[in-house]
Order: structure tokens, then C-alpha cells, then sequence
């Protein structure tokens, strides 16, 4: 498939791994790839396999499903509880689990719960029903807030009163300096979003340069761009370099797209604290809607609970959003947690750390690997 | 690096060790019934070991085939026994609707096990204000497939339900088939050695659906692939007879869970290698779009045949001599160990578990 293929040619990516294995020979370099879109194309695609040994990818928060804490979702749970509401959200929402089951609990107890691919479907249920209270569940980084503030503003102007937003949009950048401040961290370079510095660009990131000294560098979302960035970042810390650099200059503009943006910030601010499961209140980390949104605020116009739940203690999600500890290294990882019974939510999202893990990373080590002995069709037959 | 390794492994043997005493047992949870149950994935066995299968256990139904296979009193040949119901939404879609599908799907599930299939009933369940030239639409299309398989709708049953019970129509199908004499063994007969052969390219019918929804405004030529499969089989089984070892048709949950399941049963590995698997450039790029993978979406007119390594060359030729399999591939071996587990060699070189689907495949957000 053109524009794909390209990206997965594996003998490329082999004479990648063995550059990057001659730059970091005799050292144990630790990345962390902030996307949780990151983690599902390492993990979908085998990539640990194919990077030297040298190189250790820590999963980071990047996964906007896996940072919200369980009370937002108990909130939203009670939103669609409410009569006469039609509640949406994306898919990747309906199996998280709040303190007392799931939206798809919830919707098979009664709710009118529907699964959208992008707000503006949830705008068009409102219009085509217009004796409905409409509710969009957003949550997401600077990706998906653009589009929530694009439905606002058609909703603003074409007057739709029967729509609503939960608004859970979160920033990176807060989440970034939080693991860069956190003492029990040790990481020698960021493989940096692509999606979102579609957004932002590039210039929110030079802190991480300038101030800690570790190399950050863009990136897209196929195998070999993961590879590529690898080698970029650790080409800078074999040069002593520490920059912001962009392996996915195909997409991302260092400027951002100022369009985005500013449809963001008629619309939204910056609240003063979010908490983030895992990893605490974060002061200005999450988005709110600006007081002219008000009649489109579900939170303002429903009662929710809006307690502060505490993740199950077995859970060690925060620790592994931190790259503290492995997924696998998590006490209930694989026996208590698994994909069809989560307790954290980094086991329900396809980009959870611990679901990529579980689905596709559990054999991938090298000491199983070489028990599995595993060879494509055409050595197999030889074998 | 060794202590690591050391703890790397122990977490192994500990998961293993849990998947390992689960195995057999699935466990059922929930309190009510989710759309999950429904996915053909890991939610829809737990619902079935946990309330049908202890209910109705019996030898035959513990076989858990696509059919049952059944010994008549005073008749040499076995008769293969099956029924399917079909809730699909759209009732029309892009190469099919919900009729033409009950005729084929039951007429597979009987194929898959070695029969000729001879008879279907067809029971209705229909939503007050449904349309009539609608019904007659798929009934005329149930008739046309039937026809054109060689197979009768021999009895039947119409209901009817109030406005908002039902979403427009559903169809349950039963079917009787003649199993061939000396036909293929089961699931559980596969042996390590075995090759692994796909009669065509996957995920066409799951993705013609999902975009014939209209919630998506994608614009492709997708078309589904519902196709009645028992002439492939039977041109299969005439070129290599008992060398097939396991046949089934990767419909709900797709390639990945049926091949768990397979792998589940026999307590074998399979090893698969991702570019040797046919899909559609169409289907890939849906996929990639809406982030799910081909390997878990629906088919309705493919078939996995697992082979002894002795006929591959022929089952292969076989396929490909057929209009069903002219797309036919050889996609991966079975190994011993570890049992119970199915993997993928990636495009890139890699190499990832493919587990069964779990819930209904949602699409990612960013």
C-alpha cells in the first residue's frame, strides 16, 4: 500500500538497528516515547525485537484514556444515567471502568450510550433529535481538543441548545515536566508525539532541551519512523547534543497549526488543576471551557458526584505511566489484569502500555524469544 | 542484564501459569449481557462455558464445531447438524444483505465440517412496520442463494414483534448435511508440522459492514465476501482427502480468534507470518484509518484449512484451482510449544502474540 509500505521495509529497519547498535555500544540508553499511538505501533509491530539490545523504550502518559482518573469516569457514568440524555463517546471509552462498572455497563442497564468517531457526530445526533439532551465525553491531548473546539463553535453559531460537552481534555506539555521533575525517574531522551506537535509545534518542548538536557525528538507513527527517531536521539547523546529535532517533518510544521489553535483558545482555558490517574494533580495540565461556552458545559448543567476515587491499591498504573516499572513488572499484571478483566485503565485502551504489552509484547523478550524459535513460513519449511 | 532476565522470566511463568489454569476455564463475570458477549471473542466463550455449555453438555456438543456431527441408527454416512441467527445492520450492504448471509453462513458452518449440505429452515422474526417489498427483497435473495448452492429451505417460521423489539427483521437458519465418507478429523487433531492455508484475502465482509454504516462517510469499493464455501471443500478434500486435518470459516472475531481457538483445542502453537497473509489494499487502508486490524474483522466466504505438511503443495494448487481460492496462501506452521498460543511475524521483522479479539474491535482515538 503506497505511502505505507515505504514505511515498513525491514531490511531498512535492520541496517538502522545495527547504526543505532554501533552508536550506543557498551551503554543502556532508556527513551521514553510519550504517545500511547507510539507504544501501539511498537508493540503492534514487534520494534523491541528489531532495536539492539542497548535500547530500552519506556511507555509514557500519552494514552488519553489511560490518564483519566476514576472519577471523571463515574461523573460520566452518572451524566448518562440522567433521563432524556443521549450520551457519546469514543469507543475506546465505553470498557474503562469506573468505581461501579463501565458506560457499557451502564448502556446495557438502560443508558443511551453511542460510540462517535468525532464530536461533530455527536452534534448531528442533537440536531436530529432536538427533544434530547446531546452529551460528548471529550477527553484526548492538543489531537483531539481542536476538533471539540470546532463542534463548540458550530454549536455556538447554529444556536444548538440540546448539546453539551464533558470537557476532559488534558495538555502534554504539564505531563512531560511532571516526569521530568519526578525523582525516581531516569531516562536519557524523548521520542516526542507527532500528533500533538501537529498542534502545538515544536516550541513548547524546548524546556526539555535547554532545561534538563535530554534530546526530544518528533515523531510519526510507523515502524521505520520509530526506528529513525531512535537513531536520532541517540546520535545527539553520542554527539553530546541535547535539541528538539523532527524526524515527522512530513506532518508537523514547527509553527503548529495556528488554525488549531486558536479555534482552542476561543473556546477553552486552562484549569487550574487536573488530576491525572497515576500521577497526581497536575496545576494547569487540563482544559475547561471558557465562561461564553457555558450553556454548552456539562458540567454546569448536570449534577455529577465529582468525588475523587483512588485507584484499586493492586493497581500500578502510575507507575507504569511514570516508566518506573514495566508493564509486566506490575503486581497484578497478566493474572488479575488482563485486557477482558481491566482493573487499570492502562489494560483497556488498544494504547494502554499494559494491553499493547499483554496483546503483543508478552513473548517479545529476548530470553523467551529465543525458547519460541519462531521463523517466518519460508525458513520454517526448510527447518 | 541476567538478573533481569531471571525476573522477566518468573513473571512468565507466572502469567503462563494463570493462562494455563484458566485455560479450560472461562470465567463469567458480568451481570448482565454487554454487546461484548456478541463480538465472537473472548466475552462470547466466557458466555458460552459459563452458561450454555454446563446446561447442555453432552459428547457431541462438547466437540464445540461449527457443527454437530450426528450418528443415525441404520445409516452408514453421519449427518452434520447446525443453526445460526443473523442480526446484521445493515439488513443491505455493499455484495449482500441479511437473507443472502443466512444462507451461506449455515451452509459454511456445515461445509466446515466435511458435508455436503442438503437442507435449511428458515425462522423470521419481524418488527411490526416493517416493509414488505424489503422482505420480499431478501426473501427472493434467500431463495436465489439457496438455489444457486444446490441446497432446499425445507420448513420454516415467521413471528412477529412490536414496533421497537426488534431491529427490523432477524433470520435464523438450521441445516442438515451428509458428511462424506473418510472427512475431515476437527480442531483437535492438529499436529505441530501442520500447515496453516487462507483460501483469500481477509476482512472484507467486516469492514464492507462497518463503512456500509454510513457513520463514517468513507467511500470505498469494499464489497463483502459472503460465498458459499462447500464446493471449495469439496474440491479440497477430493485432491487430498484425509491430509486436512481442521477446516473453518474465520467469520465474527476473524483470523486471530479462530486460530486462538484452534490452538486452544489441539494444545499446539501457530506460528503465522503477517506478509504472507492476503488483504485487499482497501481493506488495509480502512484498517489503518480506523486502527483495527485485519486479522480480527469478519468474513463470510473464507476458509483456514490446517493441512498435514505432506499435501501442502497440493491443498494449495487445489485452492487456487477453485474461483473461491484463486487468492489462496500458505500463512504460517503449527509447533508444539508454547500450547495454547498463537503469533505473528511482523511486517517489519518482529514478532507479537495474536490474541483473540477482546470486545467488539472499537476503533482508536488518536
Amino acid at each position: 500500500m503506497k505511502y505505507v509500505d515505504e514505511y515498513r521495509d525491514s531490511d531498512l529497519a535492520r541496517s538502522i538497528s545495527a547504526e543505532i547498535a554501533r552508536l550506543s555500544e557498551g551503554r543502556s540508553i532508556k527513551l521514553m516515547e510519550v504517545c500511547g499511538g507510539h507504544t501501539h505501533t511498537i508493540y503492534k509491530h514487534g520494534i523491541e525485537d528489531v532495536l539492539p539490545r542497548t535500547i530500552d523504550l519506556v511507555h509514557g502518559p500519552g494514552c488519553p484514556v489511560c490518564v483519566l482518573p476514576m472519577g471523571r469516569i463515574d461523573d460520566a457514568i452518572a451524566i448518562a444515567h440522567t433521563e432524556n440524555v443521549i450520551f457519546t463517546t469514543f469507543g475506546d471509552m465505553m470498557r474503562v471502568p469506573g468505581s461501579h462498572g463501565s458506560l457499557l455497563d451502564a448502556k446495557a442497564e438502560g443508558a443511551d450510550v453511542r460510540f462517535v468517531y468525532s464530536p461533530l457526530d455527536a452534534l448531528k445526533i442533537a440536531r436530529q433529535n432536538p427533544d434530547r439532551q446531546v452529551v460528548f465525553f471529550a477527553i484526548g491531548f492538543e489531537t483531539t481538543a481542536p476538533s471539540t473546539a470546532v463542534t463548540l463553535l458550530r454549536a455556538q453559531a447554529e444556536k444548538i441548545k440540546n448539546f453539551s460537552i464533558f470537557c476532559n481534555h488534558v495538555t502534554i506539555i504539564p505531563a512531560i515536566k511532571a516526569i521530568l521533575d519526578s525523582p525516581d525517574l531516569r531516562l536519557d531522551g524523548f521520542i516526542g508525539p507527532g500528533h500533538v506537535s501537529m498542534v502545538i509545534g515544536m516550541r513548547p518542548y524546548t524546556f526539555i532541551a535547554r532545561d534538563h538536557h535530554k534530546p526530544i525528538v518528533i515523531a510519526g507513527f510507523e515502524p521505520l519512523d520509530i526506528i529513525q527517531t531512535t537513531y536520532m536521539v541517540v546520535k545527539q547523546l553520542s554527539e553530546g547534543r541535547a535539541e528538539v529535532e523532527n524526524q515527522y517533518a512530513r506532518v508537523v510544521r514547527p509553527e503548529g497549526n495556528v488554525k488549531a489553535l486558536e479555534a482552542m483558545a476561543r473556546t477553552m482555558e486552562l484549569r487550574p488543576f487536573f488530576e491525572w490517574r497515576g500521577l497526581g494533580f497536575i496545576t494547569h495540565s487540563a482544559l475547561k471551557l471558557r465562561p461564553e461556552f457555558a450553556p454548552w458545559d456539562a458540567e454546569l448543567r448536570f449534577e455529577v458526584p465529582g468525588l475523587r476515587v483512588a485507584d484499586p491499591k493492586a493497581c500500578q498504573c502510575g507507575e507504569v505511566l511514570k516508566g518506573v516499572i514495566k508493564p509486566w513488572e506490575c503486581k497484578v499484571f497478566g493474572t488479575a489484569c488482563t485486557p477482558e478483566t481491566p482493573i487499570g485503565t492502562c489494560m483497556v485502551s488498544p494504547e494502554g502500555a499494559c494491553a499493547a504489552y499483554f496483546s503483543y509484547g508478552r513473548f517479545s523478550m529476548a530470553s523467551e524469544r529465543s525458547r519460541l524459535n519462531i521463523l517466518p513460513v519460508a525458513q520454517a519449511k526448510e527447518a | 542484564m541476567e538478573r533481569q532476565d531471571t525476573r522477566v522470566d518468573e513473571v512468565l511463568n507466572k502469567i503462563e501459569r494463570t493462562r494455563q489454569a484458566r485455560r479450560n476455564k472461562f470465567y463469567l463475570r458480568d451481570e448482565h449481557i454487554t454487546l461484548s458477549h456478541g463480538s465472537g471473542g473472548k466475552a462470547t466463550h466466557n458466555l458460552i462455558e459459563g452458561v450454555f455449555a454446563p446446561a447442555f453438555s453432552n459428547p457431541i456438543l462438547d466437540q464445540m464445531d461449527d457443527s454437530a456431527r450426528l450418528d443415525i441408527p441404520g445409516m452408514q454416512q453421519r449427518l452434520a447438524f447446525t443453526t445460526d441467527t443473523y442480526v446484521v445492520s445493515p439488513l443491505f450492504f455493499p455484495g449482500g444483505d441479511i437473507g443472502k448471509l443466512a444462507v451461506h453462513g449455515t451452509i459454511n458452518d456445515l461445509a466446515m465440517a466435511g458435508a455436503e449440505p442438503l437442507y435449511l429452515s428458515a425462522g423470521f422474526i419481524l418488527e411490526e412496520g416493517f416493509s414488505i417489498t424489503d422482505l420480499k427483497r431478501i426473501v427472493t435473495s434467500m431463495a436465489l442463494a439457496a438455489k444457486e448452492a444446490g441446497v432446499s429451505i425445507v420448513t420454516g417460521d415467521t413471528k412477529v414483534v412490536q414496533r421497537g423489539k426488534a431491529d427490523g427483521l432477524f433470520i435464523n437458519t438450521a441445516g442438515i448435511g451428509l458428511i462424506r465418507n473418510g472427512a475431515v478429523a476437527g480442531q483437535a487433531q492438529v499436529q505441530p508440522g501442520d500447515r496453516v492455508l487462507l483460501s483469500g484475502p481477509v476482512g472484507d465482509h467486516g469492514i464492507a459492514i462497518m463503512l456500509a454504516r454510513e457513520e463514517l462517510d468513507i467511500e470505498t469499493s469494499i464489497i463483502s465476501d459472503t460465498a458459499p464455501l462447500h464446493t471449495l471443500v469439496a474440491h479440497l478434500l477430493a485432491a487430498v482427502g484425509d491430509g486436512v486435518r481442521c477446516l473453518k470459516d474465520p467469520t465474527r472475531g476473524g483470523v486471530a480468534t479462530t486460530l486462538n481457538e484452534i490452538a486452544l483445542s489441539a494444545e499446539v502453537s501457530i506460528a503465522l507470518d503477517e506478509q504472507a497473509i492476503p488483504v485487499h489494499a482497501e481493506v488495509r487502508g480502512a484498517c489503518e484509518i480506523l486502527g483495527l486490524d485485519p486479522l480480527t474483522i469478519a468474513n463470510e466466504g473464507k476458509l483456514l484449512a490446517i493441512v498435514s505438511p505432506e499435501v501442502e503443495r497440493v491443498a494449495l494448487a487445489a485452492l487456487r484451482s477453485h474461483p473461491l481460492g484463486r487468492e489462496a496462501a500458505l500463512i504460517g506452521t503449527v509447533q508444539a510449544q508454547p500450547p495454547g498460543m498463537v503469533f505473528l511475524r511482523t511486517d517489519i521483522g518482529g514478532t507479537r502474540v495474536l490474541d483473540m479479539l477482546v470486545g467488539d474491535p472499537l476503533p482508536r482515538i488518536c
